[in-house]
Protein backbone atom coordinates (compact mmCIF):
# COMPACT_ATOMS: atom_id res chain seq x y z
CA UNK A 1 0.00 0.00 0.00
CA UNK A 2 1.59 3.06 -0.76
CA UNK A 3 -1.08 6.00 -0.31
CA UNK A 4 -0.24 8.77 1.61
CA UNK A 5 -3.25 9.85 3.74
CA UNK A 6 -3.86 13.57 3.65
CA UNK A 7 -6.42 14.99 6.10
CA UNK A 8 -5.49 18.57 5.16
CA UNK A 9 -7.92 19.37 2.91
CA UNK A 10 -10.79 17.58 5.05
CA UNK A 11 -10.46 19.66 8.22
CA UNK A 12 -9.53 22.64 6.52
CA UNK A 13 -13.01 22.22 5.41
CA UNK A 14 -14.35 22.15 8.88
CA UNK A 15 -17.04 24.88 8.86
CA UNK A 16 -19.03 23.22 6.42
CA UNK A 17 -18.76 19.97 7.78
CA UNK A 18 -19.74 21.88 11.13
CA UNK A 19 -22.84 23.06 8.67
CA UNK A 20 -23.83 20.02 7.31
CA UNK A 21 -23.58 18.32 10.81
CA UNK A 22 -25.83 20.64 12.41
CA UNK A 23 -28.72 19.91 9.59
CA UNK A 24 -28.40 16.48 10.17
CA UNK A 25 -28.72 17.02 14.35
CA UNK A 26 -32.02 19.55 12.91
CA UNK A 27 -33.38 17.81 10.44
CA UNK A 28 -33.13 14.64 12.45
CA UNK A 29 -34.43 16.09 15.74
CA UNK A 30 -37.60 17.76 13.43
CA UNK A 31 -38.09 14.55 12.01
CA UNK A 32 -38.16 13.01 15.40
CA UNK A 33 -40.64 15.37 16.58
CA UNK A 34 -43.17 15.12 14.54
CA UNK A 35 -42.56 11.71 13.73
CA UNK A 36 -43.32 10.63 17.20
CA UNK A 37 -46.26 13.15 16.81
CA UNK A 38 -47.78 11.46 13.99
CA UNK A 39 -47.22 7.65 14.86
CA UNK A 40 -48.47 8.83 18.50
CA UNK A 41 -52.54 9.66 16.30
CA UNK A 42 -51.64 7.13 14.06
CA UNK A 43 -51.60 4.26 17.35
CA UNK A 44 -54.35 6.28 18.97
CA UNK A 45 -56.38 5.60 15.45
CA UNK A 46 -55.04 1.81 15.31
CA UNK A 47 -56.54 1.06 19.06
CA UNK A 48 -59.35 2.94 19.32
CA UNK A 49 -60.48 4.48 15.31
CA UNK A 50 -63.24 2.97 13.29
CA UNK A 51 -62.90 0.17 11.08
CA UNK A 52 -61.83 2.41 8.13
CA UNK A 53 -59.67 4.08 9.75
CA UNK A 54 -57.69 1.25 11.23
CA UNK A 55 -57.69 0.20 7.51
CA UNK A 56 -55.96 2.92 5.99
CA UNK A 57 -53.29 3.55 9.35
CA UNK A 58 -52.61 -0.47 8.50
CA UNK A 59 -51.72 0.54 4.71
CA UNK A 60 -49.58 2.95 5.44
CA UNK A 61 -47.92 1.28 7.78
CA UNK A 62 -47.43 -1.77 5.91
CA UNK A 63 -46.31 0.62 2.33
CA UNK A 64 -43.86 2.46 4.32
CA UNK A 65 -42.20 -0.72 6.23
CA UNK A 66 -42.20 -2.88 3.05
CA UNK A 67 -40.22 -0.16 0.75
CA UNK A 68 -36.82 1.64 0.98
CA UNK A 69 -36.14 4.92 2.45
CA UNK A 70 -34.54 5.78 -0.91
CA UNK A 71 -37.40 5.29 -2.99
CA UNK A 72 -39.40 6.67 -0.81
CA UNK A 73 -37.35 9.93 -0.74
CA UNK A 74 -37.70 10.07 -4.78
CA UNK A 75 -41.03 9.89 -4.69
CA UNK A 76 -41.57 12.30 -2.37
CA UNK A 77 -38.64 14.52 -4.40
CA UNK A 78 -39.65 13.70 -8.10
CA UNK A 79 -42.61 12.25 -8.11
CA UNK A 80 -44.97 14.34 -5.74
CA UNK A 81 -43.87 17.61 -7.91
CA UNK A 82 -45.36 16.76 -10.82
CA UNK A 83 -48.76 16.72 -9.37
CA UNK A 84 -48.23 20.65 -8.59
CA UNK A 85 -46.39 20.18 -5.14
CA UNK A 86 -43.35 22.42 -5.32
CA UNK A 87 -40.82 22.33 -2.62
CA UNK A 88 -37.34 22.36 -1.78
CA UNK A 89 -35.15 18.88 -1.59
CA UNK A 90 -34.99 19.82 2.47
CA UNK A 91 -38.60 19.76 2.83
CA UNK A 92 -39.16 16.84 0.71
CA UNK A 93 -36.55 15.36 2.74
CA UNK A 94 -37.83 16.01 6.05
CA UNK A 95 -41.10 15.13 4.95
CA UNK A 96 -39.77 11.87 3.68
CA UNK A 97 -38.20 11.02 7.24
CA UNK A 98 -41.56 11.76 9.17
CA UNK A 99 -43.13 9.31 6.99
CA UNK A 100 -41.11 6.57 7.59
CA UNK A 101 -40.34 6.96 11.32
CA UNK A 102 -44.25 7.37 11.90
CA UNK A 103 -44.65 4.22 10.56
CA UNK A 104 -42.34 2.16 12.24
CA UNK A 105 -42.93 4.01 15.88
CA UNK A 106 -46.45 3.68 15.13
CA UNK A 107 -46.21 -0.01 15.52
CA UNK A 108 -43.83 0.39 18.50
CA UNK A 109 -46.35 2.62 20.50
CA UNK A 110 -49.08 0.41 19.72
CA UNK A 111 -47.01 -2.27 21.39
CA UNK A 112 -46.52 -0.17 24.19
CA UNK A 113 -50.45 1.28 24.73
CA UNK A 114 -51.25 -2.58 24.27
CA UNK A 115 -49.22 -3.41 27.31
CA UNK A 116 -51.14 -1.39 29.41
CA UNK A 117 -53.40 -3.12 31.71
CA UNK A 118 -57.23 -2.69 31.07
CA UNK A 119 -57.68 -2.11 35.09
CA UNK A 120 -55.22 0.90 34.57
CA UNK A 121 -58.02 2.87 32.55
CA UNK A 122 -60.99 1.62 34.52
CA UNK A 123 -59.33 2.77 37.21
CA UNK A 124 -58.98 6.24 34.99
CA UNK A 125 -62.19 6.01 34.60
CA UNK A 126 -63.05 5.75 37.95
CA UNK A 127 -61.31 8.93 39.14
CA UNK A 128 -63.86 10.68 36.28
CA UNK A 129 -60.94 11.58 33.87
CA UNK A 130 -61.68 12.35 30.64
CA UNK A 131 -60.92 10.30 27.26
CA UNK A 132 -57.91 12.55 26.51
CA UNK A 133 -56.97 13.02 29.75
CA UNK A 134 -56.80 8.96 30.05
CA UNK A 135 -54.84 8.87 27.01
CA UNK A 136 -52.64 11.21 27.54
CA UNK A 137 -51.86 10.57 31.19
CA UNK A 138 -52.70 6.65 32.21
CA UNK A 139 -52.41 4.68 28.80
CA UNK A 140 -49.53 7.60 26.96
CA UNK A 141 -47.09 7.86 29.41
CA UNK A 142 -46.27 4.62 30.52
CA UNK A 143 -46.68 3.05 27.41
CA UNK A 144 -43.93 5.37 26.20
CA UNK A 145 -42.26 4.74 29.05
CA UNK A 146 -41.99 0.44 28.40
CA UNK A 147 -41.24 1.07 25.02
CA UNK A 148 -38.72 3.77 25.74
CA UNK A 149 -35.80 1.54 24.65
CA UNK A 150 -37.12 0.25 20.95
CA UNK A 151 -38.21 4.12 20.07
CA UNK A 152 -35.06 5.56 21.01
CA UNK A 153 -33.15 3.00 18.81
CA UNK A 154 -35.73 4.08 15.94
CA UNK A 155 -34.87 7.31 16.55
CA UNK A 156 -30.81 6.58 15.84
CA UNK A 157 -31.47 4.34 13.18
CA UNK A 158 -33.29 7.28 11.54
CA UNK A 159 -30.64 9.85 12.20
CA UNK A 160 -28.59 7.06 10.47
CA UNK A 161 -30.36 6.46 7.80
CA UNK A 162 -31.06 10.18 6.88
CA UNK A 163 -27.72 9.85 5.16
CA UNK A 164 -29.55 9.14 2.41
CA UNK A 165 -31.08 12.34 1.86
CA UNK A 166 -27.86 13.24 0.36
CA UNK A 167 -29.38 11.17 -2.74
CA UNK A 168 -31.33 14.61 -3.36
CA UNK A 169 -28.39 17.15 -2.49
CA UNK A 170 -30.36 17.86 0.76
CA UNK A 171 -27.51 20.10 2.83
CA UNK A 172 -27.23 17.32 5.04
CA UNK A 173 -23.62 16.16 6.38
CA UNK A 174 -22.77 13.28 3.73
CA UNK A 175 -24.20 16.18 1.01
CA UNK A 176 -21.38 18.44 2.39
CA UNK A 177 -19.17 15.01 2.21
CA UNK A 178 -19.96 14.48 -1.29
CA UNK A 179 -19.23 18.12 -3.00
CA UNK A 180 -16.02 18.07 -0.62
CA UNK A 181 -15.01 14.65 -2.54
CA UNK A 182 -15.86 16.09 -5.69
CA UNK A 183 -13.47 18.97 -5.04
CA UNK A 184 -10.44 17.44 -3.61
CA UNK A 185 -10.53 14.13 -4.11
CA UNK A 186 -9.88 13.16 -1.03
CA UNK A 187 -12.95 10.46 -0.75
CA UNK A 188 -11.79 7.74 1.97
CA UNK A 189 -10.18 10.57 4.67
CA UNK A 190 -13.55 12.41 4.13
CA UNK A 191 -16.15 9.63 4.36
CA UNK A 192 -13.83 8.45 7.55
CA UNK A 193 -13.91 11.64 9.06
CA UNK A 194 -17.37 11.83 8.19
CA UNK A 195 -18.31 8.50 9.63
CA UNK A 196 -16.95 9.41 12.98
CA UNK A 197 -19.04 12.41 13.21
CA UNK A 198 -22.21 10.00 12.37
CA UNK A 199 -20.92 7.53 15.29
CA UNK A 200 -20.33 10.84 17.58
CA UNK A 201 -23.76 11.59 17.11
CA UNK A 202 -25.14 8.13 17.26
CA UNK A 203 -23.67 7.94 20.74
CA UNK A 204 -24.71 11.07 21.69
CA UNK A 205 -28.20 10.82 20.91
CA UNK A 206 -28.62 7.79 22.96
CA UNK A 207 -26.62 10.18 25.88
CA UNK A 208 -29.16 12.40 25.26
CA UNK A 209 -32.15 9.93 25.32
CA UNK A 210 -30.80 8.38 28.75
CA UNK A 211 -30.94 11.58 30.37
CA UNK A 212 -34.34 12.53 28.91
CA UNK A 213 -35.80 9.15 30.58
CA UNK A 214 -34.26 9.84 33.70
CA UNK A 215 -35.49 13.17 33.93
CA UNK A 216 -38.73 12.39 33.53
CA UNK A 217 -39.78 8.63 32.78
CA UNK A 218 -37.75 7.59 35.74
CA UNK A 219 -40.60 7.19 38.32
CA UNK A 220 -41.16 3.53 39.96
CA UNK A 221 -43.81 1.64 38.95
CA UNK A 222 -45.06 -2.24 39.32
CA UNK A 223 -43.58 -3.77 36.86
CA UNK B 1 -39.32 11.02 -25.85
CA UNK B 2 -40.02 7.41 -24.40
CA UNK B 3 -43.11 7.03 -22.68
CA UNK B 4 -43.41 4.67 -19.80
CA UNK B 5 -44.64 1.43 -21.61
CA UNK B 6 -44.19 -2.52 -21.13
CA UNK B 7 -40.28 -2.24 -22.54
CA UNK B 8 -39.73 0.25 -19.51
CA UNK B 9 -41.67 -2.31 -16.75
CA UNK B 10 -39.94 -5.56 -18.01
CA UNK B 11 -36.40 -3.65 -17.95
CA UNK B 12 -36.88 -2.30 -14.16
CA UNK B 13 -38.45 -5.78 -13.23
CA UNK B 14 -35.30 -7.72 -14.72
CA UNK B 15 -33.57 -5.41 -12.50
CA UNK B 16 -34.71 -7.60 -9.40
CA UNK B 17 -32.73 -10.11 -9.92
CA UNK B 18 -29.61 -7.90 -8.88
CA UNK B 19 -31.61 -6.53 -6.27
CA UNK B 20 -32.44 -10.34 -5.00
CA UNK B 21 -28.60 -11.55 -5.76
CA UNK B 22 -27.06 -8.83 -3.94
CA UNK B 23 -29.83 -10.16 -1.12
CA UNK B 24 -29.25 -13.43 -0.77
CA UNK B 25 -25.40 -12.76 -0.59
CA UNK B 26 -25.70 -10.09 2.12
CA UNK B 27 -27.98 -12.67 4.01
CA UNK B 28 -25.07 -15.41 3.40
CA UNK B 29 -22.61 -13.56 4.06
CA UNK B 30 -24.04 -12.08 7.24
CA UNK B 31 -25.15 -14.90 8.32
CA UNK B 32 -21.79 -16.72 8.51
CA UNK B 33 -20.36 -13.16 10.01
CA UNK B 34 -23.52 -12.69 12.36
CA UNK B 35 -22.93 -16.46 13.93
CA UNK B 36 -19.09 -15.73 14.40
CA UNK B 37 -20.42 -12.17 16.43
CA UNK B 38 -23.05 -13.54 18.49
CA UNK B 39 -20.66 -16.70 19.31
CA UNK B 40 -17.77 -14.20 20.28
CA UNK B 41 -20.00 -11.63 21.73
CA UNK B 42 -21.69 -14.76 24.02
CA UNK B 43 -18.09 -16.44 24.65
CA UNK B 44 -17.10 -15.49 27.91
CA UNK B 45 -13.66 -14.43 26.67
CA UNK B 46 -13.16 -10.85 26.86
CA UNK B 47 -10.79 -9.85 23.88
CA UNK B 48 -13.21 -11.80 21.92
CA UNK B 49 -16.13 -10.00 23.57
CA UNK B 50 -14.38 -6.39 22.89
CA UNK B 51 -13.68 -6.96 19.18
CA UNK B 52 -17.05 -8.02 18.45
CA UNK B 53 -18.76 -5.22 20.82
CA UNK B 54 -16.43 -2.81 18.50
CA UNK B 55 -17.50 -4.17 15.18
CA UNK B 56 -21.34 -4.15 16.12
CA UNK B 57 -20.81 -0.18 18.06
CA UNK B 58 -19.21 0.53 14.91
CA UNK B 59 -21.30 -0.96 11.86
CA UNK B 60 -24.63 -0.30 13.80
CA UNK B 61 -23.66 3.41 15.13
CA UNK B 62 -22.54 4.68 11.57
CA UNK B 63 -24.56 5.10 7.94
CA UNK B 64 -25.25 1.59 5.80
CA UNK B 65 -25.04 4.61 3.15
CA UNK B 66 -21.12 5.11 4.39
CA UNK B 67 -19.92 1.97 4.36
CA UNK B 68 -20.42 1.58 1.30
CA UNK B 69 -18.56 4.74 0.87
CA UNK B 70 -15.91 3.37 2.69
CA UNK B 71 -16.00 0.39 1.19
CA UNK B 72 -16.18 1.43 -2.12
CA UNK B 73 -13.72 4.40 -1.87
CA UNK B 74 -11.77 2.96 0.31
CA UNK B 75 -10.71 -0.48 -1.64
CA UNK B 76 -8.83 1.33 -4.36
CA UNK B 77 -6.77 2.81 -1.87
CA UNK B 78 -5.38 0.10 0.20
CA UNK B 79 -4.96 -1.35 -3.27
CA UNK B 80 -7.91 -3.75 -4.44
CA UNK B 81 -9.78 -3.08 -7.78
CA UNK B 82 -13.24 -2.44 -7.06
CA UNK B 83 -17.16 -2.37 -9.09
CA UNK B 84 -20.14 -1.62 -7.67
CA UNK B 85 -20.93 -5.16 -7.18
CA UNK B 86 -18.46 -5.79 -4.84
CA UNK B 87 -18.09 -3.05 -3.00
CA UNK B 88 -22.13 -3.09 -2.65
CA UNK B 89 -21.57 -6.56 -1.73
CA UNK B 90 -18.77 -6.48 0.84
CA UNK B 91 -20.61 -3.92 2.67
CA UNK B 92 -23.74 -5.17 2.90
CA UNK B 93 -22.15 -8.44 4.55
CA UNK B 94 -20.70 -6.21 6.98
CA UNK B 95 -23.63 -4.63 7.76
CA UNK B 96 -25.63 -7.34 7.89
CA UNK B 97 -23.07 -9.76 9.90
CA UNK B 98 -23.28 -6.64 12.69
CA UNK B 99 -27.42 -6.43 12.68
CA UNK B 100 -27.13 -10.29 12.74
CA UNK B 101 -24.73 -10.91 15.16
CA UNK B 102 -26.41 -8.60 17.43
CA UNK B 103 -30.14 -10.30 16.85
CA UNK B 104 -28.45 -13.68 17.54
CA UNK B 105 -26.61 -12.65 20.60
CA UNK B 106 -30.09 -11.62 22.11
CA UNK B 107 -31.49 -15.30 21.13
CA UNK B 108 -28.48 -17.25 22.59
CA UNK B 109 -28.66 -15.27 25.72
CA UNK B 110 -32.35 -16.00 25.81
CA UNK B 111 -31.93 -19.78 26.39
CA UNK B 112 -31.94 -20.23 30.18
CA UNK B 113 -28.63 -21.10 31.27
CA UNK B 114 -29.61 -23.62 33.49
CA UNK B 115 -29.49 -25.36 29.72
CA UNK B 116 -25.49 -24.41 29.57
CA UNK B 117 -25.49 -25.42 33.40
CA UNK B 118 -27.36 -29.06 32.62
CA UNK B 119 -24.85 -29.29 29.83
CA UNK B 120 -21.59 -28.29 31.73
CA UNK B 121 -22.55 -30.66 34.10
CA UNK B 122 -22.80 -33.31 31.41
CA UNK B 123 -19.37 -32.84 30.50
CA UNK B 124 -19.86 -31.60 27.25
CA UNK B 125 -17.45 -30.03 25.42
CA UNK B 126 -17.98 -26.36 24.33
CA UNK B 127 -18.68 -27.60 20.99
CA UNK B 128 -21.14 -30.00 21.99
CA UNK B 129 -22.99 -27.45 24.06
CA UNK B 130 -23.36 -24.96 21.59
CA UNK B 131 -24.20 -27.57 18.86
CA UNK B 132 -26.90 -30.10 20.52
CA UNK B 133 -28.02 -27.79 23.47
CA UNK B 134 -27.87 -23.84 23.19
CA UNK B 135 -28.15 -23.27 19.25
CA UNK B 136 -30.98 -25.64 18.47
CA UNK B 137 -33.14 -23.76 21.16
CA UNK B 138 -31.35 -20.42 19.81
CA UNK B 139 -32.67 -21.24 16.39
CA UNK B 140 -36.23 -21.23 17.31
CA UNK B 141 -36.20 -18.03 18.68
CA UNK B 142 -34.12 -16.51 16.05
CA UNK B 143 -36.25 -17.47 13.50
CA UNK B 144 -38.99 -14.79 13.38
CA UNK B 145 -36.41 -11.93 13.74
CA UNK B 146 -34.19 -13.54 11.17
CA UNK B 147 -36.64 -13.45 8.52
CA UNK B 148 -38.27 -9.93 10.01
CA UNK B 149 -34.07 -8.75 9.44
CA UNK B 150 -34.26 -10.24 5.61
CA UNK B 151 -36.46 -7.29 4.87
CA UNK B 152 -34.23 -4.65 5.96
CA UNK B 153 -31.32 -6.21 3.77
CA UNK B 154 -34.04 -6.22 0.91
CA UNK B 155 -34.28 -2.65 1.47
CA UNK B 156 -30.24 -1.48 2.44
CA UNK B 157 -29.62 -3.37 -1.10
CA UNK B 158 -31.32 0.12 -2.55
CA UNK B 159 -28.72 2.14 -1.49
CA UNK B 160 -26.24 0.42 -3.89
CA UNK B 161 -28.35 2.93 -6.54
CA UNK B 162 -25.97 5.36 -5.35
CA UNK B 163 -22.95 3.61 -6.37
CA UNK B 164 -24.09 2.98 -9.39
CA UNK B 165 -25.15 -0.88 -9.10
CA UNK B 166 -28.11 -1.52 -11.51
CA UNK B 167 -30.39 -2.55 -9.54
CA UNK B 168 -34.42 -1.81 -9.21
CA UNK B 169 -34.00 1.51 -7.57
CA UNK B 170 -30.89 2.66 -10.18
CA UNK B 171 -33.23 0.87 -13.22
CA UNK B 172 -35.83 3.31 -12.09
CA UNK B 173 -33.87 6.34 -12.35
CA UNK B 174 -32.50 5.43 -15.39
CA UNK B 175 -36.05 4.93 -16.62
CA UNK B 176 -37.40 8.22 -14.78
CA UNK B 177 -34.45 9.89 -16.88
CA UNK B 178 -35.64 8.89 -19.72
CA UNK B 179 -39.15 9.17 -19.53
CA UNK B 180 -39.64 11.98 -16.88
CA UNK B 181 -42.58 10.15 -15.46
CA UNK B 182 -41.46 9.58 -11.74
CA UNK B 183 -45.30 9.42 -10.46
CA UNK B 184 -45.43 6.17 -12.75
CA UNK B 185 -41.36 4.93 -12.59
CA UNK B 186 -41.25 5.38 -8.87
CA UNK B 187 -45.03 3.84 -7.94
CA UNK B 188 -43.80 0.39 -10.06
CA UNK B 189 -40.06 0.31 -8.22
CA UNK B 190 -42.00 0.87 -5.07
CA UNK B 191 -44.28 -1.80 -5.89
CA UNK B 192 -41.55 -4.18 -6.74
CA UNK B 193 -39.90 -4.09 -3.53
CA UNK B 194 -43.33 -4.06 -1.87
CA UNK B 195 -43.68 -7.53 -3.78
CA UNK B 196 -40.30 -8.75 -2.60
CA UNK B 197 -41.02 -7.57 0.84
CA UNK B 198 -44.24 -7.89 2.35
CA UNK B 199 -44.56 -11.47 2.05
CA UNK B 200 -41.15 -11.77 3.89
CA UNK B 201 -43.11 -8.97 6.74
CA UNK B 202 -46.11 -11.34 6.74
CA UNK B 203 -43.87 -14.59 7.17
CA UNK B 204 -41.74 -13.17 10.09
CA UNK B 205 -45.11 -11.93 11.76
CA UNK B 206 -47.14 -15.07 11.77
CA UNK B 207 -43.55 -16.67 13.09
CA UNK B 208 -43.57 -14.49 16.17
CA UNK B 209 -47.35 -14.91 16.68
CA UNK B 210 -46.81 -18.78 16.69
CA UNK B 211 -43.46 -18.97 18.83
CA UNK B 212 -45.63 -16.82 21.01
CA UNK B 213 -48.53 -18.96 21.32
CA UNK B 214 -46.03 -21.81 22.07
CA UNK B 215 -44.50 -20.34 24.33
CA UNK B 216 -48.06 -19.36 26.44
CA UNK B 217 -48.91 -22.88 26.65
Amino acid sequence: MNYTFQFGDVFAAWPLLLRGTWNTIELSLLAMLFGLLLAIACAWGKTAGPRPLRFVINAYIELIRNTPFLVQLFFFFFALPVLGLRWSAYTAALTAMVINLGAYATEIIRAGIESIPKGQIEAGLALNLKRHEIFRFVILKPALKAIYPALTSQFILLMLSSAVVSAISADDLTSVAANLQSQTFRSFEIYIVVAGIYLLLALAFSALFRLIYRTSLNYPDRR
Amino acid sequence: MRTFGLPEFLFILQAAQWTIALSLIAFAGGAIGGLVIALARTSGNRTAQLLSGGFIQIFQGTPLLLQLFLVFFGAPVLGFDINPWLAAGVALVLNSSAFLGEIWRGCIQAVPAGQTEAAHALNLSYSARLRDVVLPQAFKIALAPTVGYMVQIIKGTSLAAIIGFAEITRAGQIINNATFQPLIVFSVVAAIYFVLCWPLSLLAARMERRHAAALSR
